[in-house]
């Protein structure tokens, strides 16, 4: 057994995490040297991803607020009104280190965290998604890595029994060592019924709730808050384990026991288990906790203080009761065969302490352990402005035909179905679009026809070549999702993934995409009301391709006029909404079909007021039901989107690009607050006429029918031809080797 | 019809059930807990999708000895109609009420797309709204839905027409035997399938074509 008082040596420090002056700061506050305990439970809270020691300073920078945020950042997910005394519960955080290190594992208790952080707050979940990123598709461990982490997702989402509706999915070698898995969950709840973390009333019971502690997961949230290196591997003993049917007890268990009226506070057991939730129950109350280790139910005998505070096991809750409620609470613990212990209770004195047979093992200053946690205004460089990309610098295509079969097969363009598939997006009966369209819609249930709309999105590669602009971009892009399926944006959540912060050009990248986002959504009233920070992702002194991924959510008051991407019938007008430019720089043509991978041009600029003004117009087309189908136009261009609208509907189109530009910019040109949409032959000349007087471009581009898509009249290029490849590279790659 | 609808911890599907049967009979039916031994007068027994106990041990293994399958064992045999979707299916393969067992998929890996099934048999409680030999969509959402039994089980289904549902050609997505997707049992008052019809049952779900199995039980029991 470790002993609590052996001496701190500055390598123990340094094993911590904890920089030299870091440890100056624990002396000063405490005034004496901190036992074993201590120094854990200062580690956890401290580090990075517990901290935001180096980004809280920006954070701070991003809108929060608006009409109908009822909650924003700092508690367990974000609460935001939707109507009828309806609230949306929602956040995305990322599970990138274990994911790579146990891909299973680590992307299943990523989705379990992100479900526990959602009805904490009291609300049934009712939508996941995620966003992943992988390593260069040739890269050895990839493919483990790609099946493991869907696998894991799948596993925990399908069996805890909340659809998994939308997400995306990229390859790039930045991601070799370091995937990213962010995992978004919302949850639905009455706006009178969400419970807090914050604890009220001294000398009530604290109860832990849930599996028992066992010693997975020790320094889990230290391991997220370090770069990897050749020992990774090593690190493999500190990935929880999932076990989703424990969550789904949980669920109903915590969703019963606040019906009761019993909860006063709750917080689940995330990130540094047992310590951060208890400190941050007490600290945001003004309390003192006392635990009392003895009384929290052990997987194994003989753990440690030490080890029970770092535990991350999971499926964990902590819980201020009405001690007048305790019989009532216990009965339901027992129903559903939970773990239920009183195991400390609230406090006057502000200090957190630790007992375990019979010793103090930790007793701290419970508000300095969060409040006086290190933050740091570390030095950055702005990434340089990039030059925009002189588009006669690309060759045409001798085929745009080719190219474009060439395009919609590559890895990151190709049909996510493989991936899709395995996750169960029916279940709970809401599901009205699943994955593959712009956005994903459900009903929101008990509603004849209300409904909510989810997407996430980034382009990474936009962020890399100008941050500012990719911040802006991400954000645009998720507004557009929504305003494609005719939903109203409401707010986003934010999770940021970035390299080391300490590296100022780094630092750069992340304050360029924050001050990015931060415009968008003021642009937009698009508030950030949840968000997780991810740093230190890099291997080798190699940092990822800067990901600042999106999760948005919005509203449509009847889901039977949503609008997708599929075309519907033959002669329907094909009419492109926004200004085609040839924006050909960091677009996936200049990229992967003229080796530009790694250019610095500039990617496509976002106008606010015209993304506003588009996404509005759209909206409004499709609650009137005047369109057919509607896709916006993103990776690719023009063509792309085009094509992904003809496969859907398994169905061609004839295309005329009027255009003085070359037509490969015109086919694959990446400008921003594009939409294809389509109408009724006969309806053509009244959309146009309407874009017209809303001030947006608008030109009809063509007219679907047929089972091939041509374009100015040349060789028709067959639908199921496209499909084909579309649909084939994935499960083509996941089966050509077999899995580590 | 008066329905009741078993609940285990892990079932994850009851409460799509619950709308269903509630949204075509137009009478809510009875969430019945798994602990509870004795189940109320009802028409139709549905034990539901999910991962009853994680799936642990063995798909629909420990449910099949809960306190509340004896009382489901009782209601067969007095010809009461027993229905298992996906997970109640694999739970009555478990308990014997239905023969053979339901294997890890084909290529092992979970499963959620829509497929085309086949009405084998159209003489049946639970498939008489459906012609003999129609095609209709319904979705599977399933990582064990391989469906075996030995030659001479799959002989006697087949030879007594006892397999209510397949695949159709082409669309087997689990590598079942026969591309079976539904059987019943002796006496054709137990039916188990993997597909979920409960998602197949309004505009919103793209596809009404599940209701017909619901409407052919109200029916038979009316």
């Amino acid at each position: 057994m470790i002993r609590n008082d052996i001496e701190i040596t500055p390598e123990l420090i340094a094993e911590h995490g904890l920089k030299p002056d870091e440890y100056q700061r624990i002396l000063d506050l405490i005034g004496r040297e901190p036992t074993l305990t201590e120094l854990g439970i200062f580690s956890a809270m401290w580090n990075e991803h517990c901290s935001y020691k180096s980004s809280k300073k920006w954070l701070r920078t991003l809108p929060t607020t608006g009409e109908r945020v009822i909650c924003g950042p700092g508690e367990n997910a974000g609460v935001v009104d939707i109507g009828d005394g309806q609230a949306v519960i929602f956040k995305m955080e990322s599970h990138n280190h274990p994911s790579y290190i146990e891909p299973h594992q680590g992307a299943a208790t990523g989705v379990g965290g992100i479900l526990r952080d959602v009805f904490t707050m009291g609300a049934r979940p009712v939508a996941a998604l995620n966003a992943l990123r992988f390593g260069e598709p040739d890269h050895p461990r990839t493919r483990h890595v790609v099946s493991g982490v869907v696998a894991g997702i799948g596993g925990y989402g399908n069996s805890f029994g909340v659809p998994t509706v939308g997400g995306e999915v990229n390859f790039d070698p930045s991601y070799n060592g370091n995937c990213l898995v962010n995992a978004f969950a919302a949850g639905l709840a009455d706006t009178d019924k969400i419970f807090y973390s914050e604890a009220k009333g001294v000398g009530l019971p604290i109860v832990y709730l849930g599996s028992k502690t066992g010693r997975d997961g020790i320094h889990g949230a230290t391991m997220a808050s370090a770069e990897f290196d050749q020992d990774t591997e090593e690190k493999r003993p500190t990935v929880q384990i999932g076990d989703p049917f424990s969550e789904k007890l949980l669920l109903e268990a915590c969703l019963e026991l606040m019906a009761s009226g019993a909860v006063i506070a709750i917080q689940d057991m995330g990130a540094a288990g047992l310590t951060c939730s208890a400190v941050e129950m007490g600290a945001k109350g003004n309390l003192g906790v006392e635990l009392n280790l003895d009384a929290v139910p052990c997987r194994e005998e003989g753990m440690t203080a030490y080890e029970m505070m770092l535990s991350e096991s999971q499926e964990r809750m902590l819980m201020v009761l009405d001690p007048a409620m305790e019989e009532q609470a216990k009965a339901i613990f027992r129903k559903w065969d939970l773990d239920f212990a009183i195991v400390g209770t609230t406090t006057d004195d502000l200090r957190f302490r630790v007992r375990q047979h019979g010793d103090v093992m930790a007793d701290l200053p419970i508000k300095e352990l969060g409040d006086e946690a290190p933050e740091y205004d570390r030095p950055w460089e702005a990434t340089p402005k990039p030059a925009a990309l002189d588009p006669s610098s690309l060759p045409a295509p001798n085929d745009i035909g080719k190219a474009l079969e060439k395009m919609i097969g590559l890895p990151d363009m190709c049909s996510r179905r493989w991936v899709w598939e395995q996750y169960d997006h029916l279940i709970q009966g809401n599901t009205s679009v699943g994955p593959g369209g712009d956005a994903a819609v459900i009903r929101v249930d008990g509603t004849e026809k209300k409904g909510l709309a989810f997407t996430v999105d980034v382009t990474p590669r936009y962020c890399a070549a100008d941050p500012f602009e990719g911040g802006k971009q991400a954000v645009a892009e998720c507004w557009r999702n929504l305003s494609a399926v005719g939903a109203e944006p409401l707010a986003v959540t934010d999770n940021l993934n970035f390299g080391n912060p300490e590296k100022p050009d780094i630092m750069g990248q992340f304050v360029g995409c924050i001050q990015g986002i931060g415009e968008a959504c003021r642009a937009l009233d698009f508030p950030v009301v949840s968000g997780n920070v991810s740093l230190y992702n890099e291997t080798n002194g190699q940092g990822i391709l800067p990901t600042p991924a999106i999760g948005a959510v919005g509203l449509l008051p009847d889901v039977t006029a949503r609008a997708t991407i599929a075309f519907k019938a033959g002669n329907d007008a094909v009419i492109v909404l926004g200004d085609t430019k040839g924006h050909l720089g960091q677009s996936i043509y200049h990229r992967d079909l003229a080796d530009g991978r790694g250019d610095a041009s500039a990617p496509p600029p976002v106008d606010l007021t015209l993304e506003r003004r588009h996404g509005d117009f759209v909206r409004e087309e499709i609650r009137a039901r005047r369109v057919t189908a509607v896709h916006d136009v993103s990776d690719g261009g023009l063509l792309v989107a085009l094509a992904e609208m003809a496969m859907a509907g398994n169905m061609g189109a004839e295309i005329t690009a009027k255009t003085d530009l070359a037509l490969h910019a015109w086919a694959f040109g990446e400008d921003q607050g594009r939409y294809v949409v389509t109408v009724p032959d006969g309806e053509a000349d009244a959309l146009l006429a309407r874009a017209e007087k809303a001030g947006i471009p608008a030109a009809r581009i063509g007219t679907t029918g047929t089972h091939e898509l041509t374009l100015n009249g040349g060789t028709p290029i067959s639908v199921a031809g496209l499909k084909a490849i579309h649909e084939g590279w994935l499960p083509t790659y996941m089966a050509a080797a077999p899995e580590l | 019809m008066k329905s009741a609808v078993i609940v285990f911890p892990g079932s994850n599907r009851e409460r799509d059930m619950l709308n269903a049967l509630e949204m075509i009979s137009g009478t809510r039916p009875a969430a019945v807990w798994h602990a509870d031994s004795e189940l109320p007068d009802v028409d139709l027994v549905v034990v539901p999708g999910g991962f009853s106990y994680g799936d642990y041990l063995r798909t629909g293994a420990i449910a099949a000895r809960a306190h509340i399958m004896p009382a489901v064992a009782k209601a067969a045999e007095r010809g009461v109609r027993v229905l298992g979707v996906c997970n109640g299916f694999q739970i009555l393969c478990e308990t014997g009420l239905l023969p053979g067992v339901l294997m890890r998929n084909a290529d092992l890996k979970f499963v959620c797309r829509e497929v085309m099934l086949e009405t084998a048999n159209a003489d049946t409680d639970f498939t008489r709204k459906y012609a003999q030999g129609q095609v209709w969509r319904c979705p599977v959402a399933h990582g064990e839905g391989n469906y075996f039994a030995d030659e001479a089980t799959i002989e006697r289904l087949e030879g007594e027409g006892r397999v209510g549902l397949r695949y159709a050609k082409g669309d087997n997505p689990n590598g079942s035997i026969n591309d079976i997707a539904g059987i019943l049992n002796e006496r054709g008052n137990v039916f188990g399938m993997m597909p979920h019809p409960e998602n197949m049952i309004e505009e919103l779900n793209g596809c009404t074509d599940g209701r017909a199995l619901f409407e052919s039980v109200l029916e038979a029991v009316a």
